[in-house]
């Protein structure tokens, strides 16, 4: 019989509700797991054990008490270490914030609190979300648990790797060119970046704040739906937020894509594609063909130039949102005598940054500088419109696209961690969705030779998250890659 | 690599305007890292752009107003809890003249 820590969210909130088990053995289940197998993962940056045995407490005394509790009533969950959390800390796995503890919960912990989700701790990422391996943690980076020696993607590799390792059985990541749908391939787990507002930001540290959306990763599409619906819905904290009416998305969870059209963009199994990723992905596209879906080719010819574009507008943006790290109101500073402010501030943001981290605001402070401004910044948000367009294109033909997650499969550690550019590459079939804003999902695909996971990503069209759930069940049902676990012990 | 496309003299600048320091060694290594990325982006320079507005935002939002209210806010204790250095009420600063 599995152990609780193995269970879905799904299947665990059933068995709380019904008495069968308490929130408090679940919430220790995990721990049992965490105390095993954290020293193989790194998954965490913060541990809350007593406050959360405290809550799950607090949840079964109002089950026992027959008071109404939420929907995630003692389901044990990580948050992202870049999501604010009240009076934990919140460090975006940086040495600027490394002993930042917020006054205030984020929007969608707040939620999650009021639905009965019990937070065990905050996940490690890359620091300030700017990576896609999850090895720029100040804190050590995290493995894979399919392959400790391989990365578990990134940003949010914390995030999925918790969940694929079974430490929580559900997880918040944030995705600003890929970075939850990254690590939900890299770890066989599904995990949804959503239309651009529909999740509250309030609370979320910023990177870029045009591209990210907070998302769910989850052990199953029901799951992922699950959590998206807690955390999606309008919010007056973030001007950003899209007015829309609160849905319950498990309710489209059918198992069916009967003449549904998918598009398969041609590019997105481009040079940089890996001969093993395409025939899994491949192999998974026929499967939706067996279910009834009708393909055709689809093509997006601006998506050569997401790189470029992606990266010049995230560089930008964050140049500017990181500027506040000044060390005066929070973050990381010096006791030093003497030298004038600017002085004092760069010194502190030498330290207090890492490399990936200090390359991007100086290579966007570069972007936005006068006499540039034209060339790169601006002709990446031209760029963008033209890959929109083609997005706009594509949907008028077909109801969902599909193709590979990652261009390659999990790679080593420390691989490619001294050669930027080549990191950037891993973004390309993501980031599209964070330049269009479109929703995108990715669940498991498969395994390579060695035992690697790789994702399929399903793109939908705005608000139609709908969509990539009902395909994205639709494969998981025909499919058995969710009932598989790593090799941990 | 074809073309240099930021010296290390523009990188300690854009440094500086940026507020991060570098060491000698670490504007050598960010130079040329930054030469090869940028001699990559230089690819989006082939796509004709002239008469394709920007897209700043998806959304296509303008200003977002609300009511302006008076609602609950942090005490100072809790928003002056994380500065590093603080006085009575107040977040303590270095010298700026």
């Amino acid at each position: 019989m599995p152990k609780l820590n193995e269970l879905t969210a799904q299947e665990l909130a059933q068995k709380i509700l019904r008495r069968e088990v308490t929130a408090e053995e679940c919430v220790l289940s995990c721990f049992e797991r965490i105390r095993r197998v954290e020293s193989t993962v790194h998954a965490f940056v913060t541990l809350i054990e007593e406050e959360a045995v405290k809550r799950a407490k607090e949840i079964d005394k109002k089950i026992a008490a027959g008071k109404p509790v939420g929907r995630l009533a003692g389901v044990p969950i990580a948050v992202k270490d870049n999501i604010c959390t009240d009076d934990v800390l919140t460090t975006c796995s940086s040495h600027m914030l490394a002993n930042f503890v917020p006054p205030y919960d984020a929007t969608v912990v707040e939620k999650i609190k009021r639905e009965g989700g019990v937070i065990l701790g905050k996940a490690n990422m890359d620091e300030f979300a700017m990576g896609v391996s999850t090895e720029t943690s100040y804190f050590g980076a995290t493995r894979n648990p399919w392959d400790p020696s391989a990365v578990p993607g990134g940003s949010s590799g914390g995030s999925a790797a918790a969940v694929a390792a079974d430490e929580v059985v559900l997880a918040l990541g944030s995705d600003t060119g890929g970075s939850i749908r990254c690590p939900a391939s890299y770890c066989s787990v599904v995990g949804l970046k959503s239309t651009y507002g529909l999740v509250s930001r309030y609370g979320l540290i910023a990177y870029a704040n045009s591209l990210e959306q907070i998302g769910p990763v989850a052990k199953s599409v029901y799951d992922c739906a699950l959590l998206f619906s807690v955390v999606s819905g309008y919010d007056s904290k973030d001007s950003t937020s899209v007015k829309t009416e609160n849905k319950d998305y498990t309710r489209f969870l059918k198992a069916d894509v009967k003449g549904l059209k998918i598009g398969v963009p041609q590019e997105f199994f481009g040079e940089g594609t890996s001969g093993e990723v395409e025939k899994l992905v491949w192999r998974g596209i026929h499967k939706l063909e067996d279910l009834g879906a009708v393909r055709s080719e689809a093509s997006l010819p601006s998506l050569k130039y997401t790189i470029p574009a992606y990266y010049l507008i995230a560089m930008s943006e964050a140049s500017s949102n990181l500027a506040r790290y000044d060390g005066l109101r929070y973050g990381y500073r010096v006791r030093r005598d003497g030298g004038d402010w600017s002085t004092v501030y760069s010194k502190d943001r030498r330290k207090g940054f890492g490399d990936e981290v200090r390359r991007r605001i100086i290579l966007g402070t570069y972007a936005l500088s006068v006499g540039y401004y034209d060339k790169y910044y601006l002709k990446a948000l031209q760029v963008r419109t033209l890959i929109r367009r083609d997005f706009e294109k594509a949907f008028k033909s077909f109801d969902v696209l599909v193709g590979p997650t990652m261009p390659v499969p999990p790679f080593k550690i420390g691989e490619k961690i001294e050669d930027p550019l080549a990191l950037y590459m891993c973004d390309v079939l993501t980031a599209p969705a964070n330049l269009t804003g479109y929703p995108a999902i990715s669940v498991p695909c498969g395994f390579t030779s060695n035992k690697l996971p790789v994702g399929m990503q399903i793109t939908a069209p705005p608000f139609r998250e709908d969509l990539t759930f009902q395909v994205g069940y639709a494969f998981e049902q025909a499919t058995e890659y969710k009932s598989q676990k790593p090799p941990l012990k | 690599m074809n073309k240099r496309h930021i010296s290390k003299e523009e990188v300690e600048h854009i440094a500086w305007l940026a507020r991060i320091e570098l060491s000698e060694q670490e504007k050598a290594r960010f130079t040329e890292q930054f030469n090869r990325i940028l001699d990559y982006f230089k690819k989006i320079d082939e796509v004709d752009t002239k008469k394709i507005p920007p897209t700043y935002h998806v959304l296509n939002l303008t200003n977002v107003y609300r009511e302006d209210k008076v609602t609950p806010s942090l005490p100072p204790k809790e928003v002056l809890k994380n500065a590093p250095k603080k006085e009575k009420r107040f977040f303590r600063a270095p010298r700026i003249v």
